[in-house]
């Protein structure tokens, strides 16, 4: 899938995580969590699966953990990039590219 | 990755905890509490523009979050809204037990749903008539045609009233006797026991005030409610007392349920245990509490 506007996913509430997404010409990540310690290895690697899933291959991706379940990652990942491609609200391909 | 056993139509459900389908510190945990049920919400919890956000959430909840036997049911969006079908599909796919239908007015209704659900079992290779159905009355109509809604599918566990939606549309506030939803109460439980499924009360709004949380419970099972919705954790250890069979309703039950037995075996019909006429609807209430008894860990006996 290919970024094409900004968009954002998830709050910065307890658990949970905010995903932002903006169109770019690489892909860059940016993490910052209250758990960055022990788990930034752990939720980079579920943000990069995530993304690979999805096909996104270029795009600005900032996330905001709050220390959520990797389960919440993935779910605010792929809210942030099915919203910026207008195609968030109807005709997912859950257990496809929707996957564990 | 969780696979769910098939659900079952009739179960304990004592208490139905609804939780933020939206919200993950929420789900994460919705099972360690001991409700019968929970009811993961898209509806009335999730914001319209954040629609979209639940449904990711809730899918790798149902997939990811082992809710041991806690039965997992999402309440989706009302038939009038633009949400509805993509629920219905999120729902199938994730694996829910079951799907509560959202201001339930008619047959009609229950069939679009399961329509819906039966077309996504297909695409998602579920198997056909897994997924579970229920009824949420919210208005004069929907209580009106409880009987024809709760006999509209084969996958229709139960119905439930739910008392905010319903008040307003009788232009009344809640009652510390309950009387504004009386009648209502009366003719949901009469269709659902006619029907042969469960029902189910509303939630108690104030949850601060134990003392009518109490009260309204104890009236539920009085009138004969199968469980009721609850809001918050608190709630559910009181509920699940009251619906418990007591001692002394136990030891009657397995009374009769022995001494039937041996009445039927020597040719008698009616007659009498600790001085009052007992017949076979008795026996068959016995044999209910027993294993109410039995789903609700109180019985030690040996039937």
């Amino acid at each position: 899938m290919e970024i094409e506007k900004n968009a954002v996913a998830g709050t910065l509430e307890s658990s949970d995580a905010q995903v932002t997404v903006e169109p770019a010409d690489i892909l860059e990540l940016s993490i910052e969590s209250i758990v960055a310690n022990q788990y930034v290895k752990q939720i980079k690697a579920t943000i990069q699966e995530t993304l690979a899933r999805l096909g996104v291959e270029r795009g600005r991706v900032t996330v905001i953990d709050k220390g959520a379940l990797d389960c919440t990652l993935k779910a605010r990942v792929e809210c942030a990039v099915f919203r910026s491609c207008g195609r968030s609200q109807a005709g997912i391909p859950w257990g496809g590219m929707i996957d564990d | 990755m969780i696979e769910r056993k098939r659900p079952a139509k009739n179960r304990l459900r004592r208490t139905m905890m609804f939780m933020n389908a939206q919200k993950p510190g929420l789900i994460k945990d919705a099972y360690i509490y001991g409700s019968d049920s929970i009811i993961l919400d898209l509806e009335d919890a999730v914001a319209e523009n954040q629609k979209d956000a639940a449904r990711f959430s809730l899918y790798h909840a149902l997939r990811n979050i082992d809710y041991g036997d806690t039965e997992v049911l999402v309440r989706i969006n009302g038939l009038d809204t633009p949400h509805w079908q993509e629920d219905v599909r999120v729902c199938v796919a994730g694996g829910a037990d079951g799907i509560r239908i959202a201001k339930c007015e008619s047959a009609d209704n229950v069939h679009q749903v399961e329509e819906a659900v039966l077309k996504a079992e297909r695409e998602f290779g579920v198997e056909e008539g897994r997924t579970l159905l229920m009824a949420a009355l919210e208005s004069p109509l929907g209580i009106m045609n409880a009987y024809e809604i709760c006999r509209a599918s084969d996958r229709m566990l139960g119905c439930a009233i739910s008392g905010g939606d319903f008040r307003k549309s009788m232009h009344v506030q809640i009652q510390r006797d309950g009387i504004e939803m009386n009648t209502a109460r009366s003719m949901m439980l009469l269709a659902a026991r006619a029907a042969g499924v469960q029902c189910f009360d509303t939630m108690y709004p104030n949850i601060d005030d134990m003392e009518g949380f109490k009260a309204e419970v104890i009236m539920d099972h009085k009138m004969g409610f199968d469980g009721k919705s609850i809001v918050n954790p608190k709630q559910i250890a009181f509920v699940h007392e009251t619906f418990a069979p007591t001692e002394k309703e136990i030891a009657y039950a397995e009374k009769l349920v022995r001494s039937c037995q041996a009445q039927a075996d020597a040719g008698i019909g009616v007659y009498t245990v600790d001085g009052k006429m007992v017949d076979i609807p008795f026996f068959e209430d016995a044999k209910r509490i027993i294993a109410l008894a039995k789903a609700c860990g109180v019985y030690h006996g040996d039937l």
